[in-house]
């Protein structure tokens, strides 16, 4: 009896594998079909599909170059990229941020790139082994309830979030990409001490850890949290959905220039070091930073132009406005030492 | 291949520092953690219970107008991916955060993997064991849980496991209520620098507590399974038409799906509603339906096929080494969809190069993440069907082949097509794995729900978790009309 349900067991086996195996036969060949005159680029884009889709679209157009992109968060892309290694299909990444790209630089994933691209923006903000080039600038603001505080209540300067005022009415997302820049930031210009002091002053202050910037802005503006530490550009697009800045109840307050509170955190563009022969993905990186592509970054996503004399979006004081603290931004590419503060802190 | 994701863990770990692996794990923080994750899985799986098995026995054996539609609703909380539902939530009652809001919700997310399968059950239960446990003098409850409990546990128990494991292994719905449970932590570990020994670490930990509820289960089961033997010769009861009874039951289904996927319809629509700024590209929208549809009944067709055997030999046998295979394809379920992902591309990439980022290689990445739920009521569903009936069918003379399809196949068809129906629902709204491995340039309802609410644009996002929610009514239509066939005589 026994042996026979075995058997029963093994056809079943045998059977399934092979329905599989003729599966996986037809899709194999269907999907073969590319053709080498056709030019065509695969990108990976950390990027939203919303604000990257039609700059892609128009490049497409003006170049020819077929263009195929792959969505996803800049940091699990990145851990994906990382894996595939040299067997990546993919030719260019677009990051949210410069941890990834820095990531990617430090396993040697990603090609040098020409002084024809680097040079197009202010070289401050880029990678200084031209590993990879910065594209746009997201500051770091504090979001505010309109209707609980007023702007004056509001302090320009993050510490002052650690006083008892501000216990359990303020939000920060600490996994979150430009936070752990931010951190790294203050580590470089304050000090290990001064940003350790900090983030366990935000702890004892009942601060409340989200995973994203988006939830902050939507608990921010249904009043749910009073201040909120995020980018500026969530609220751009959040005022845009909501019909304008006035029909926010969140509003932004920017940071005292010149200090840590006033950030600028940069997104950016590198071709992989698989692709570093490819004209296609040189061509496309070059559009990015051209003034035709800057532009649409400023006006669709709010972001901040980092050409020389780039233009600023609407509704928020211009980058010389706002005066960034004066950073080395590759330094900002290292995390290490900001993870092993925040699970020190536990925070991770 | 459900393996696939526990040796990738391994080999990852392997590459690893030892030193840096113990200073990651030994931390009083991941005790919180563990103790976190493990509450919460433990509540949402016995709140699925207290919640699915009334439901379950109302759908199964109450007269009720429309049966059609009250199965339907019961299903329907699943094809609602726990982050929207999470999100509705909260953008209903902006305050709400923490654990018990949390527990509530994905109690509520999860007991369709009770209620489904204990249904299928409660179908396939003798009644005589009942009638016999009332002459004997039983009130109804009593007859209830001395006869008719021990027959459907199995199936309530694997339901349970599922929602307990679905709970440890999910990430938006924590996130959004910032409750920092161990996936939580695995996702922070790579979101910061791709910490890859860290998310490793805890990705194993996480496995840990994942084997520890397929071991509870498996004890509960045995002790469960030791009451009631299936009979040769199945009585169906006749259904219940009381008015009372219809009653109560209409109002206590009602309340549940008001509760369970009214707030998300309240909040999807009000947030669509009010948006100025979305423009919904419908003939995208319908392509990604189409892409969705495609890859989730694939992926479900390749789980079923695949978790047949594993099955069988776990409903008819009892060996170490089946229950192993059983334990490692339930594993895989406890793993946070982003570590699948990544080792699915670990995989892809070395062993079948040609298949990276195709359909194909997505739909058996469905197939291998929801191996369990095929495995759960199929297994249940074959163990109900009597083995005697397959000796008399043998002794009649028939082959082996010819007494599985004539007779188990038939009996526990609707048990394997539950199995299949929540493979096909939970793979729509899968998305890590989705993201890394979808074929490029293509979109399914959930990497467009995705991309939408990435942006905080949530009214934009509105139309695509409403056709996520409309889809999932497909299959279970076909569940309700293979339920009819299987049970039809």
């Amino acid at each position: 009896m026994n042996s026979s349900r075995t058997r029963l067991a093994l056809i079943a086996t045998v059977a399934a594998s092979a329905i599989a195996l003729s599966a996986c036969a037809g899709d194999a060949e269907s999907t073969s079909n590319g053709s080498d005159e056709d030019r065509s680029l695969i990108v990976y884009s950390g990027r939203d599909e919303s604000l990257i889709g039609p700059i892609i679209e128009k490049f497409e157009e003006e170049s020819g170059i077929e263009v195929k992109v792959r969505y996803a968060n800049s940091i699990e892309m990145a851990a994906q990229l990382l894996e595939e290694g040299e067997r990546t299909p993919a030719q260019v990444f677009l990051s949210q941020e410069a941890g990834a790209l820095g990531e990617l630089a430090n396993a040697d994933l990603l090609a040098p790139l020409p002084e024809e691209i680097t040079g197009a923006v202010d070289p401050q903000y880029s990678a200084a082994d031209d590993s990879w080039v910065a594209l746009t600038g997201r500051a770091r603001v504090l979001l505010y309830d309109s209707e609980s505080v007023s702007e004056d209540e509001v302090p320009s300067d993050v510490h002052a979030l650690t006083e008892p005022e501000w216990q359990g009415r303020v939000g920060f997302a600490p996994t979150n990409a430009s936070f752990q820049s931010f951190v790294t930031a203050m580590r470089v210009l304050e000090g290990e001490d001064v940003a350790e002091e900090w983030l366990t002053g935000m702890i004892d202050n009942d601060t409340e850890v989200f995973d994203r910037n988006g939830p902050i802005v939507e608990a921010v503006n249904t009043g749910a949290l009073d201040v909120g530490l995020v980018n500026h550009y969530y609220w751009v697009v959040a005022a845009a959905e909501a019909g304008g800045p006035e029909s926010m109840r969140a509003q932004l307050k920017f940071g005292e220039p010149g200090t840590v509170s006033a950030l600028v955190n940069v997104t950016g563009a590198g071709v992989l070091a698989s692709a570093e022969d490819s004209d296609e993905a040189q061509e496309f990186v070059e559009y990015l930073v051209s003034e035709q592509a800057q532009e649409h970054f400023v006006e669709e996503a709010g972001e901040y132009s980092l050409l020389p004399d780039g233009p600023s979006p609407a509704d928020v004081p211009s980058l010389d406005e706002l005066d960034g603290p004066d950073l080395d931004f590759s330094e900002l590419a290292d995390l290490d030492g900001t993870l092993e503060l925040l699970q020190k802190v536990g925070l991770l | 291949m459900a393996a696939v994701p526990l040796a990738y863990l391994v080999i990852r770990l392997a590459q690893a520092d030892l030193q840096q692996v113990i200073d990651a794990v030994v931390r009083e923080r991941t005790l919180v953690l563990v103790l976190t994750s493990l509450g919460l899985s433990l509540l949402v799986a016995l709140g699925s219970l207290v919640l699915g098995i009334p439901m379950a026995w109302v759908l199964a054996r109450v007269a009720l107008p429309l049966p059609g539609l009250w199965r339907a609703l019961a299903a329907l909380p699943l094809a609602v991916p726990s982050y929207v539902m999470a999100f509705s939530w909260i953008s209903t009652w902006p305050a709400l955060s923490g654990f018990w809001p949390l527990t509530l919700v994905m109690i509520l997310a999860c007991t369709p993997y009770v209620t489904l399968p204990v249904a299928a059950a409660f179908y396939l239960a003798d009644q005589r064991a009942v009638d016999v446990a009332r002459t004997l003098g039983r009130g109804p409850l009593g007859a209830f849980r001395a006869a008719l409990l021990p027959q459907v546990a199995p199936a309530a128990l694997a339901g349970a496991l599922l929602a307990g494991l679905y709970t440890l292994s999910d990430f938006g719905s924590p996130s959004l209520f910032r409750v920092q449970t161990l996936t939580w932590a695995v996702y922070a570990a790579f979101e910061g620098g791709l910490n890859r020994t860290l998310a490793a670490a805890t990705a194993l930990i996480l496995v840990m507590l994942a084997l520890t509820l397929v071991l509870m289960e498996r004890m509960m089961r045995r002790r469960a399974s030791r009451g009631g033997r299936p009979a040769s010769q199945i009585v169906r009861p006749r259904r219940l038409n009381t008015k009372r009874v219809q009653l109560v039951s209409v109002a206590g289904l009602g309340c549940v799906s008001l509760v369970s996927l009214g707030i998300p319809a309240y909040a999807l629509t009000r947030r669509g509603w009010e948006s100025r700024s979305a423009a919904t590209d419908w003939s995208r929208l319908f392509e990604s339906m189409g892409t969705t549809l495609s890859l989730s009944l694939t992926g479900a067709l390749i789980a079923v096929l695949l978790g047949l055997p594993i099955a069988v030999l776990a409903a008819r046998y009892r060996g170490r080494s089946i229950a192993t295979l059983e334990s490692v394809a339930y594993l895989g379920n406890g793993i946070p969809g982003l570590v699948v992902g990544l080792s699915l591309v670990f995989f892809t990439l070395n062993v079948v190069p040609v298949l990276y980022q195709t359909a194909l290689a997505l739909s058996v990445a469905y197939a291998v993440i929801f191996l369990p739920k095929a495995i759960g009521s199929a297994r249940s569903a074959i163990a109900q069907v009597p083995a005697s009936l397959e000796e008399v069918s043998r002794t009649l003379g028939r082959g082996p082949l010819h007494t599985w399809t004539t007779i188990t196949a038939r009996l526990s068809t609707p048990g394997i097509a539950t199995g299949g129906l929540l493979v096909a629902v939970t793979a729509m709204k899968e998305l890590p794995a989705t993201l890394m491995l979808l074929p490029i340039g293509a979109n399914t309802l959930a990497t467009e729900l995705w991309r939408h609410t990435n942006m905080s644009s949530y009214a934009a996002a509105a139309p695509y978790a409403i056709a996520l929610v409309l889809i999932a009514c497909i299959p279970t239509y076909f569940l309700s009309r293979t339920e009819l066939d299987g049970t039809r005589r």
